[in-house]
C-alpha cells in the first residue's frame, strides 16, 4: 500500500506491515526489546513499560506504539538501559524475589532480563510486601510474593481459556492479583492445569505443584541462552 | 446448581432494575448497594455477578478499586478527614488524634463494635471553609473543637447521621471576584436559541473564533475537540462533562454546579447538538455527593422546558439528555480516558493513547469531555459570540480563568479573572501577606516563589486547572512537598510501573528525610527517579508526580537542608523507628523506650 513501511531501530532498517507495533516489527525482524507484559501471543498490554524506546525523540511503549515510516526508533541506548534497569529494579523491590530458592529461577523472564541488562542490585530498598501463599489446588501453587501485575493471567484466562479465574483488584502499590472464588482460593476456581493461563506467567507465581526442579538450575531456558536469543520465550518445563 | 435465597436480593433487585440490570452501570450499582448496606457484602457480590453476568473476580476488582468502596464492614460512621495540606494548616490532624482519643478509636481502623472508623481522604474540595471532613460520604466543614466535640457526641449517642443538624452540613460558595462567567444571569435555553437561529455549523464557528480552550488543565482546543468528534463515524456520540475536580485545592466546579448548573448543562446541550450526541453524562465526584439532587432538579427542570429530552425547543432531530454518574473516591478518574472506563463501570486505569476520546470514547464511540468550567464558557460563547469572547483575556489566552484560593489569606474562595491576571493581584485581592509560596494548578502544577509573582495566569506563563494555594512564610515548604507526594502514591492507579512503584519510593524517601536520615544522595536518587517518571509513566500523573519535589527543591532548599543531618548515605532502615510499634503496644515512650540516639 503505502511506498516505504520501514523504520530504524538503532540504526538498522526494519520492515513493518499494517497493524504491527514497533515491538512486533522488531521481533520479527530478529530484534530484542526488553519486555515483560508483552506476549506476541496477547494483545498489548503497556503496563510494564520495560519495552520503552524513544521514538522520534519521544519515549513510548514499544508493545502499544505503531511505527510510521521512516520513524526513528532508538531502544538499546546507555539512557534507556538505565531506565529500564531502575523499572526491573523496582520491580524487584515492590515483590519478595528471593530467586536461589525460586521454583522458576532460570525460566524466569525477570530474573532473564535482569541479567540481560547487567542489572546488579536491588539498589531501592525493598517493600517486604506480606503476601501469603495459596497452596489450595491440588495441582497448583499461587505464589503472590513474585507477581509484577503483567496481567497475562488475566488475559490468558479470559481471551483463551473463556474463563474469568484472575483479575486484579485493589489500587496503587495496593493493587494485587485476586482469584474467582469467594474464599480467595484458587482451588474454588474452574482453574484448571489445562488453561493457557496456567502457562503464561513470565515469573513464579503460578507454579506446577511436585514437578519442583524437575530441570536442575543450570540447565534452564535462559541458563542456556540469554533471554535477548530466545526472542519469544516459551519457557520450558512449564 | 439451585441458587440459595440470597438476603441481599431485595435492595440489589431495586438497584439493579433503577440501573436497567446494565453492567456499564456497575460502578453506581456499587455506590447504590453500598449507601444501603453501609459495605458490599461478599453475597452481595455473588448475587450482582449472578445477574449483571459478570464475574464475580472483575465486580471485586472495581470494588477494590475505589477507596470509597468498602468489601468489609467499615463502620457505622465513616469519618473521613480532607488530608490536604490546606487542611493541615488549619489544623486537621489535631482535630482527628482528638476525635480519635475522645472515641477511642485508632486511625483507620474499625472500633471493636463496628460503629465507626476515622480515617483521611484525599482533599474533598473544601479548602475555603476547611478542616473538612466526610461522614458517611456527606461533607462538613469549619471544622473546630466544639464541632468536633459536638460530633463526637453525635456517634456516642448514635444518632442518624440524617438526623445531624443541618447547620453541620452547609457549604459556602465564598465567591469573591465575578467577571463575566459568575456575573452572567443567565436565562435558561438563551444560548440554544441563539444556537437555533445561528445555525449548527455556525455555532462551532463561533467557538473556535472564540479561541476557548479547555480549563481542566490541559488547555486544548475546544472548537477543535467538538470539530473532530463531530467528524468521528460512530454510532452514538457522547458528551461527557469532567466534575471530578479531585486535583487537591480545587473547588471552583462545585461552586459552578451549586449556582450555574443550568448553564454547564446548556453548554452539553449545545455540544450535542455540533457533534450530534443523543446522550451525555455528568461524571461527580463522589465527595460532591451532596450536589446530586440540585443537579437532579435543574436536569428535570430543563426537561420540563423542553431543553432537554425528545424534540428539544421543537426541533424533531434534536433530542439529548443527561444523565450523572458519580464517582467513588479515586483522583485518577479525572483523567478523561479513565473516567470514560469508570463511567463503563470498570477500574479506573487510563488507558493507551492514541486512539483518543472523540473518535473512540464511551463504549468506543466519538466521546467529547470537557471540564465543568468549560462548558460554562460555552454557553457564554454560544449567547455572546466568539468575537466578543476572544476580546477577553490575552492573545494565547482568551476569556477569563476561575480561581480556587485558599491557604494563607484573608479572603479564601473563587475569583473569575481575566487571563493575563498576575499573581501578585491576586494575591492582593485575597488579602495575603507575607507570602512565601504559592502552588498554582495543585500538586500537579507549580511551586512558585516571591521573585515569580509577577507572572501571569496564562496558557503560555502559567497554566492552571485552577487551584491557587498560598503559604505564607511560617510553612515548611518541605511538609507542603511531602503531603502532595504522599497524595500522589496513595491516588496512583498502580497500572504502570514507574509511577506505582516511583510514588512510593518517593514518599518513602521523603518520610525518612524528614525523619531525619537524609543525606545529598538522596537529592541525586529523587532527580532520577523524576527522569524515569517523566519519560516512563502511562499517563500525567505519573509525569507530575515529582514536581512538588523538584520545585521546592529549586526554590526552597534550605527547607531541605536543615532535615540533612548526614553528609554520607544512610539507609532508609531507623531502629528507633522500628521500636516505635512496640512502645505502642506497651504505651511506652519513655527514654528508656528509645535507642539512644547521637543527634538529639
Ligand atoms: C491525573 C489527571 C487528573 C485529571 N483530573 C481532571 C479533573 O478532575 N477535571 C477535569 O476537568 N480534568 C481533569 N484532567 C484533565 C482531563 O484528562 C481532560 O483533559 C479534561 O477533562 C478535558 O476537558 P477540557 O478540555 O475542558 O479541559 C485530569 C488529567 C489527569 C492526567
Ligand atoms: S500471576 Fe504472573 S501472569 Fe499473572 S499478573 Fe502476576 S506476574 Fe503476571
Ligand atoms: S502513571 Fe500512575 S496513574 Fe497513570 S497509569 Fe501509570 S500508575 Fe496509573
Ligand atoms: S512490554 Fe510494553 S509495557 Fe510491558
Amino acid at each position: 500500500m503505502s511506498q516505504n513501511n520501514t523504520f530504524t531501530l538503532d540504526g538498522k532498517t526494519v520492515p513493518f506491515t499494517d497493524g504491527q507495533t514497533i515491538i512486533q516489527a522488531a521481533m520479527a525482524a530478529g530484534v530484542y526489546i526488553p519486555h515483560l507484559c508483552f506476549n506476541p501471543e496477547f494483545k498489548p498490554h503497556g503496563s510494564c513499560k520495560l519495552c520503552t524506546v524513544k521514538a522520534n525523540g519521544r519515549q513510548t511503549s514499544s508493545c502499544t506504539q505503531h511505527p510510521l515510516p521512516d520513524m526513528r526508533v532508538e531502544s538499546d541506548t546507555p539512557e534507556i538501559n538505565d531506565e529500564r534497569r531502575a523499572l526491573l529494579q523496582m520491580l524487584f523491590v515492590e515483590g519478595n524475589h528471593f530467586c536461589p530458592s525460586c521454583e522458576k529461577s532460570g525460566n524466569c523472564q525477570l530474573q532473564a532480563t535482569a541479567y540481560e541488562l547487567k542489572m546488579m542490585s536491588p539498589h531501592f530498598d525493598q517493600f517486604f510486601p506480606d503476601r501469603p501463599l495459596d497452596a489450595s489446588h491440588p495441582e497448583y501453587l499461587l505464589d503472590y510474593n513474585r507477581c509484577i501485575l503483567c496481567s497475562l493471567c488475566v488475559r490468558a484466562s479470559i481471551d483463551v481459556d473463556g474463563k474469568n479465574v484472575f483479575a486484579l483488584s485493589g489500587r496503587g502499590i495496593k493493587s494485587h492479583l485476586i482469584v474467582n472464588a469467594k474464599s480467595g482460593r484458587l482451588a474454588d476456581t474452574d482453574f484448571s492445569g489445562d488453561d493457557k493461563a496456567a502457562h503464561v506467567c513470565p515469573v513464579g507465581v503460578i507454579l506446577k505443584k511436585r514437578v519442583g526442579f524437575a530441570t536442575p538450575i543450570g540447565q534452564r531456558t535462559f541458563d542456556e541462552q540469554p533471554i535477548s536469543a530466545t526472542p519469544h520465550p516459551t519457557v520450558k518445563g512449564a | 446448581m439451585v441458587s440459595q435465597i440470597n438476603t441481599h436480593a431485595g435492595y440489589l433487585d431495586t438497584i439493579l432494575d433503577r440501573r436497567q440490570h446494565n453492567a456499564h452501570n456497575l460502578l453506581q450499582i456499587l455506590i447504590e448497594a453500598q449507601e444501603h448496606y453501609g459495605y458490599i457484602h461478599p453475597d452481595a457480590l455473588d448475587y450482582l455477578s449472578e445477574h449483571l453476568q459478570l464475574p464475580r473476580a472483575r465486580i471485586e476488582g472495581v470494588a477494590g478499586f475505589y477507596s470509597f468502596l468498602h468489601l468489609r464492614p467499615a463502620g457505622v460512621y465513616r469519618v473521613l478527614f480532607s488530608d490536604n495540606i490546606i487542611d493541615r494548616m488549619a489544623g486537621s490532624l489535631d482535630l482527628m488524634a482528638g476525635m480519635c482519643s475522645q472515641l477511642w478509636v485508632e486511625p483507620g481502623k474499625v472500633s471493636e463494635d463496628g460503629q465507626l472508623c476515622i480515617s483521611t481522604t484525599s482533599c474533598t474540595g473544601m479548602c475555603d471553609q476547611g478542616p473538612a471532613m466526610l461522614v458517611n460520604n456527606l461533607a462538613i466543614n469549619r471544622l473546630d473543637a466544639s464541632r468536633v466535640n459536638a460530633i463526637c457526641e453525635l456517634i456516642r449517642e448514635q444518632v442518624p447521621v440524617t438526623a445531624w443538624p443541618v447547620s453541620f452540613f452547609s457549604i459556602e460558595d465564598n465567591i469573591r471576584r465575578r467577571d463575566i462567567l459568575l456575573e452572567s444571569h443567565f436565562i435558561s435555553g438563551s444560548a440554544l436559541n441563539a444556537l437555533i437561529q445561528r445555525g449548527t455549523q455556525q455555532t462551532l464557528q463561533e467557538i473556535k473564533t472564540s479561541r476557548l480552550r479547555g480549563r481542566g488543565g490541559a488547555g486544548f482546543s475546544t472548537g477543535a475537540k467538538w470539530e473532530l468528534c463531530r467528524a468521528a463515524t460512530g454510532d452514538q456520540h457522547y458528551v461527557v462533562c469532567n466534575a471530578d475536580e479531585g486535583e487537591p485545592g480545587t473547588f471552583k466546579d462545585r461552586v459552578l454546579l451549586n449556582n450555574f448548573a443550568d448553564m454547564v448543562f446548556e453548554g452539553m446541550t449545545l455540544c450535542a447538538r455540533i457533534v450530534g450526541a443523543a446522550k451525555g453524562f455528568l461524571y461527580l465526584r463522589g465527595e460532591y455527593r451532596y450536589l446530586l439532587d440540585h443537579l437532579q432538579a435543574v436536569l428535570q427542570h430543563r426537561r420540563q422546558l423542553n431543553l432537554l429530552g425528545e424534540a428539544i425547543l421543537g426541533l424533531d432531530d434534536f433530542n439529548f439528555d443527561i444523565e450523572i454518574h458519580l464517582g467513588a473516591g479515586a483522583y485518577i478518574c479525572g483523567e478523561e480516558s479513565a473516567l470514560i472506563e469508570s463511567m463503563e463501570g470498570k477500574r479506573g486505569t487510563p488507558r493507551n493513547r492514541p486512539p483518543f476520546p472523540v473518535t473512540n470514547g464511551y463504549l468506543d464511540q466519538p466521546t467529547v469531555v470537557n471540564n465543568v468550567e468549560t462548558f460554562a464558557a460555552a454557553s457564554l460563547i454560544g449567547l455572546r459570540g466568539g468575537d466578543w469572547y476572544a476580546q477577553i483575556g490575552t492573545d494565547t489566552s482568551s476569556g477569563t480563568k476561575i480561581l480556587s484560593v485558599s491557604g494563607d489569606c484573608e479572603r479564601p474562595g473563587l475569583y473569575e479573572y481575566p487571563f493575563g491576571v498576575s499573581v501578585c493581584q491576586v494575591l492582593s485581592d485575597c488579602g495575603a501577606q507575607d507570602t512565601q509560596a504559592v502552588q498554582i494548578s495543585g500538586p500537579s502544577g507549580m511551586c512558585i516563589a516571591p521573585d515569580e509573582f509577577s507572572r501571569r495566569i496564562a496558557f503560555d506563563d502559567i497554566p492552571t486547572a485552577g487551584a491557587f494555594m498560598v503559604f505564607n512564610r511560617s510553612r515548611d515548604m518541605f511538609e507542603v512537598a511531602r503531603n502532595f507526594v504522599h497524595f500522589f502514591a496513595h491516588e496512583s492507579c498502580g497500572f504502570c510501573t514507574p509511577c506505582r512503584v516511583g510514588t512510593s519510593l518517593l514518599s518513602n524517601m521523603m518520610d525518612k528525610l524528614s525523619h531525619g536520615h537524609g543525606s545529598p544522595y538522596d537529592f541525586a536518587e529523587i532527580e532520577k527517579l523524576n527522569v524515569l517518571l517523566q519519560s516512563t509513566s502511562h499517563c500525567g500523573l505519573g509525569h507530575s508526580a515529582c514536581n512538588p519535589v523538584l520545585d521546592t527543591i529549586a526554590r526552597f532548599r534550605p527547607a531541605y537542608e536543615k532535615r540533612l543531618a548526614h553528609k554520607e548515605f544512610v539507609p532508609a532502615f531507623d531502629l528507633d523507628h522500628a521500636l516505635s510499634q512496640a512502645r505502642q503496644m506497651t504505651g511506652r515512650d519513655d527514654t528508656g523506650a528509645h535507642l539512644e540516639r547521637s543527634d538529639v
